[in-house]
């Protein structure tokens, strides 16, 4: 556990020690407080919870968390770094799971830092505080199915930029697996049975359930599971093309 | 200990290496030499583990880099081509993650810190960003690197590349002063190098070691080996003096330079020229302003073996 803590350590430095950090943060707070009221409508709906502002979190984190996540494999490949790290006295999950545990904590951050709204709305009423613990803990878990997805695209692309397009393109699909916008791609050709697992997974789906306040075991083990095979994914991509 | 067992690497259709083997024992500092493109790198990231090879095994220390990658790069200090670092963190930071991730700490770590900053001289520098130091300060930060946790086994990948001279003389003088004991690899493509630091050379061209030989055989190697050179004032008759040398008994044959007003004589097989031409010399009373025996020129001999038509000797 050292080495993942050590190697998690540095690469959360390395966020604040560039602007990243703190626009990615000042934009990820600015954008939820600007959806919340004015798209959310938060006051005009007269309701003391936070559902407006947790339903932009899966369109938000669509381009936050590629922005994040694209840099994770792509700069060490470029700059040569990899070639470093991966000739420490480190195996390529520890790696792995470092890097996203870095992520994961810098996005766990950002959304602590919303907690004003929390605040607010338990100043302005009386909402039931386990919904939205619930849709914390889902939103993470989104972010963290984002991230990983990021993880294994930044690891197949040397090119930040390509990392981030495939990246978006890919959490799209995912997000929306569940709706006739990706589904129709689909249903021409897929027996429904498949069909029915592709819309099964669903990012907006299984976030939804959980933001509502049910906690169910399958959602989150629906979201530790795309985190687990993506980060797999990760490894076995990094194994093959690091050194090209 | 460092084994390699017939290393091969391919990228697609063209082979970057081609079955090469070597071992290398404790106190020997061998060279690595070969024109660019010959699979130098390559054979170095195969043997610290980056690079997984097409086929063959690489051991460092009787760990399998393979099977047990993490026990064979324990054992390793690694400077990859180009001493890659994270360039928005400090030298002193870096080198404490460098360590930590050795397994270094407390009062250990700040004493290999303080052995290695003081030995490659970046004490000034400990608190700058890495990616605004000169090229020199980066390559001396991937050394530190290399050598903090004080690793049985040292491969660099041109350690000296992009110093100025002095600091090539330091890094070198640290290579020899941490030889003993250690077994140490380093690549270049600066003769010079070879014969200052190694015990050893291999010249590898086109994948395959074309030499394994120690830098003093490799100089007889040279054809200019045991010539003497004799070079002259202008106001010489370069031809005259020339026939006068071809004319010895021991003279194989001579070659003039216009140039720099020079002859050479090359030797017959086993016959010492360096008396006899300089009697001649004396004798003839030709205005000499410089009479050297040659050593043998490393550049001439790396040529040859690298440029040649078949492959001479092998491993």
């Amino acid at each position: 556990m050292g080495v993942i803590r050590t190697i998690a350590g540095r690469e959360l430095q390395s966020y604040f020690a560039t602007p990243l950090a703190y626009v990615f943060i000042v934009i990820f707070l600015a954008l939820t407080g600007l959806f919340t009221f004015y798209l959310g409508g938060f006051y005009e709906r007269g309701q003391a919870d936070l559902s407006p502002f947790f339903n932009f979190h899966p369109w938000l984190y669509l381009f936050l968390v590629p922005a994040i996540a694209m840099r994770l494999w792509a700069e060490e490949r470029k700059s040569g770094s990899v070639e470093l790290l991966m000739t420490l006295p480190v195996t390529l999950w520890q790696a792995v799971v470092a890097k996203f545990l870095a992520a994961w904590l810098f996005i766990a951050v950002a959304l602590v830092l919303t907690f004003p709204i929390w605040i607010t709305v338990n100043y302005l009423g009386d909402p039931d505080n386990g919904v939205i613990v619930a849709a914390y803990i889902g939103s993470l878990l989104m972010a963290d199915g984002f991230l990983a997805i990021g993880s294994c695209i930044s690891a197949a692309n040397r090119n930040q930029v390509v990392a981030f397009i495939i990246t978006v393109v890919i959490c799209f699909v995912f997000m929306l697996a569940g709706f006739p916008l990706v589904l129709d791609l689909f249903s021409a050709w897929l027996p429904g049975a498949l069909l029915d697992a592709v819309a099964s997974l669903s990012f907006l789906t299984h976030f939804t359930a959980i933001s509502k306040g049910v906690l169910d075991v399958r959602d989150v083990l629906y979201f530790l599971l795309v985190i687990g095979v993506w980060l797999v994914a990760t490894t076995i991509v990094l194994d093959l093309r690091k050194a090209d | 200990m460092i084994r390699a067992d017939g290393l091969v690497k391919t990228f697609g259709s063209r082979t970057a290496v081609d079955g090469i083997s070597f071992a290398v024992a404790p106190g020997e500092v061998l060279g690595f030499l070969g024109p660019n493109g010959a699979g130098k790198t390559t054979t170095m990231r195969m043997l610290a583990g980056f690079v997984p090879p097409t086929a063959g095994r690489a051991e460092i220390c009787g760990h399998d880099i393979g099977e047990a990658p993490v026990a064979a790069k324990q054992k390793l200090g690694y400077l990859p081509e180009g001493a890659p670092s994270y360039g928005e963190m400090t030298p002193g930071d870096f080198l404490a993650f460098i360590g930590r991730i050795r397994g270094l700490s407390g009062a250990n770590l700040s004493r290999r810190l303080a052995d290695v900053t003081g030995r490659l001289q970046l004490g000034d520098v400990l608190h700058q960003p890495i990616e605004t130091l000169s090229k020199g300060f980066r390559r001396r930060v991937g050394l530190a690197q290399a050598i903090l946790h004080d690793p049985p086994v040292l491969i660099l990948d041109e350690p000296t590349d992009g110093l100025d001279p002095n600091q090539k003389h330091e890094v070198r003088e640290l290579i020899q002063a941490m030889a003993p004991g250690k077994v140490i690899v380093i690549s270049t493509h600066i003769l010079e190098e070879v014969d200052a630091v190694c015990t050893r050379a291999i010249i590898i061209a086109n994948g395959r070691i074309v030499a394994d030989e120690q830098p003093a055989t490799l100089i007889h190697r040279s054809r200019f080996h045991g010539a003497v050179t004799v070079r002259l004032t202008r106001s010489a008759d370069l031809p005259a003096v020339a026939a006068d040398l071809a004319a010895l008994a021991g003279v194989r044959t001579v070659e003039t330079d216009p140039h720099e007003f020079a002859v050479t004589a090359f030797p017959r097989e086993g016959e010492r020229l360096l008396t006899t031409v300089s009697s001649l010399a004396t004798e003839r009373r030709w205005p000499v302003e410089d009479l050297r025996l040659e050593a043998g020129r490393l550049d001439e001999v790396f040529r040859a073996i690298t440029t040649g038509p078949a492959p001479a000797g092998g491993a």
